[in-house]
């Protein structure tokens, strides 16, 4: 193609600092999978649900309601924290948690 | 549109809507979706009898509004089918939000657009308010004179929108009623000639293509966001090379030759009448009467709006007296319709520019005849005699 846009490649990459318009995938397509968790989201967070895994009784529900991929687990599937670098602080951990003192929303310091 | 000797193909009587609906037919898409608005409701009702009848393979959608049959497109479209809609007026106006989103994916929709004025006050008759109002959507235009430009520029469009250097959608617009409802006498090709030019699609990208997963519609910002605008911008340019390369291909196939414009009369003519649509037709036979009176007139009719052909409209206005330019839409900016704005700003670095005037005519369907044109070329005359335009914008077949 001459004179004209990329149709993107196969192997794409996040665009160099030196790239233009002419090398960025065409539409605004990401032509790989996946993608969602190198965008970090967390800074967009006013409050953070605080976890404590002392109180916690494993019933996933707060894995199950996150609207993102935020609940922190281990490869047994266990609850084991927050993943900070995604959660938004929606809250909706805290509300649907069942259990007093196991997640609880804590205002961010500006 | 030129009709070569050697024309071929069938010969069938059509109305502009079942030519369109015919060539859809033949195209064969993999989705289309349907919802009814006046005067394009027969183009996806014939074409849903094509389905009942096992006529297409096409997976027929009925939506619950026009938005929503823009957005299924755009779906289907980006999962790699071939996928079309049809509408006209209040119904393009609901898809607005969507026709941005079709261009800006580079998803390459081709919807047949059927003229009809804007509410309000509700009129379901023809003017280019619609279309004109979504010229900068990113969408190519092609406008049709007659049913049978409204079929061949449907094929073609299927091919210019799915080209790689464009990958854009594209409108095909004919006149409502006057174009869409009236029989019109046309060739049609055979479904294997349609077939073998339209080929199949090979997208960039697909929503289905497992094995390679592509993220659609993501979150753009300051960062690249006006790159992808470039690259859109690129793709509407790419399209003024690959616009007539499509017209040449298919005037070998059906003897039908298709340029950026129609050029009537134009090669000795001093004063030129700039229109598009059905009009064209009317302004032929003004133009043929005022000839054998001696008046050196003659006639252009814009056949592709967006990409907006410069080049080729400066040259072929190069060094006439004066170019009256008619305008099916009022842009309310106070100072002329749109075509008029346009031709005024290509002609502006333009050596020996001939002087202009702008029409705004046939408003909710306000007939236009012989005679109203006849006026223009007058005007134009007189203008050209005395050196400058009395009146720049007039409103042509109002009451006053």
């Amino acid at each position: 193609m001459t004179n004209s846009e990329s149709r993107g490649c196969e192997k794409w990459e996040t665009p160099s600092p030196d790239a233009t318009w002419r090398d960025v995938p065409r539409g605004g397509v990401i032509p790989r999978g996946g993608n969602a968790a190198e965008y970090e989201t967390g800074d967009w967070r006013s409050s953070r649900p605080v976890y404590d895994g002392e109180v916690c009784i494993q019933c996933r529900l707060c894995w199950i309601y996150c609207p993102d991929s935020a609940i922190a687990t281990n490869e047994e599937g266990e609850v084991t924290g927050i993943d900070y670098d995604h959660c938004k602080g929606c809250g909706i951990c805290a509300v649907e948690c069942p259990k007093d003192g196991a997640m609880v929303m804590v205002a961010e310091e500006l | 549109m030129s009709l070569a000797a050697n024309t071929s193909g069938n010969r069938m009587a059509l109305t502009g809507n079942e030519s369109v609906a015919f060539a859809m037919k033949q195209i064969n898409p993999d989705v289309v979706a349907a919802y009814p608005i006046t005067p394009q409701t027969e183009i996806v009702q014939i074409f849903s009898s094509y389905v009942a009848d096992g006529d297409v393979d096409t997976v027929f959608e009925r939506v619950e509004s026009e938005h929503s049959a823009m957005s299924a497109v755009v779906g289907a479209a980006a999962a790699g089918a071939r996928s079309m809609t049809a509408t006209s007026a209040n119904g393009l106006a609901l898809m607005w939000e969507v026709l941005y989103i079709a261009a800006s994916n580079r998803l390459p929709i081709v919807m047949p657009v059927v003229n009809r004025a804007l509410s309000g006050p509700i009129n379901i008759h023809c003017d280019h308010s619609d279309t004109m109002g979504a010229r900068d959507s990113g969408w190519i235009q092609l406008y049709s004179e007659t049913a049978q430009e409204a079929y061949d520029n449907t094929l073609q469009a299927i091919r210019i929108a799915e080209h790689p250097d464009v990958e854009l959608p594209v409108m095909v617009c004919q006149d409502g009623f006057i174009i869409s409802h009236a029989l019109d006498n046309l060739y049609t090709l055979d479904d294997a000639e349609v077939q073998g030019f339209i080929g199949s699609r090979t997208p960039t990208y697909s929503l289905l293509d497992v094995d390679n997963p592509a993220t659609f519609g993501p979150l753009d910002l300051q960062d690249w966001y006006f790159e992808h605008k470039r690259q859109q911008a690129e793709g509407m340019k790419n399209a003024l090379d690959v616009i007539p390369a499509v017209a040449e291909e298919y005037g070998k196939l059906s003897g039908r030759d298709y340029g950026f414009f129609e050029e009537y009369m134009m090669d000795d003519a001093d004063i030129v009448m700039m229109v598009i649509g059905s009009t064209a037709g009317t302004a032929k036979d003004v133009v043929d009467a005022m000839r054998e009176e001696g008046h050196k007139v003659g006639l252009l009719k814009i056949r592709v709006f967006r990409p907006l052909p410069v080049a080729q409209l400066v040259r072929a206005l190069r060094g006439k007296k004066a170019v009256a330019i008619m305008d099916r839409a009022e842009s309310f900016a106070a100072s002329g319709g749109p075509l008029y704005k346009e031709i005024r700003s290509a002609l502006f670095d333009c050596e020996k520019a001939p002087m202009t005037s702008n029409y705004i005519y046939g408003l909710g369907g306000r007939d236009i005849g012989p005679e109203d044109l006849r006026k223009v070329f007058e005007q134009s005359l007189a203008a050209a005699k005395a050196g400058h335009v009395e009146q720049p914008v007039t409103y042509l077949g109002v009451r006053e």
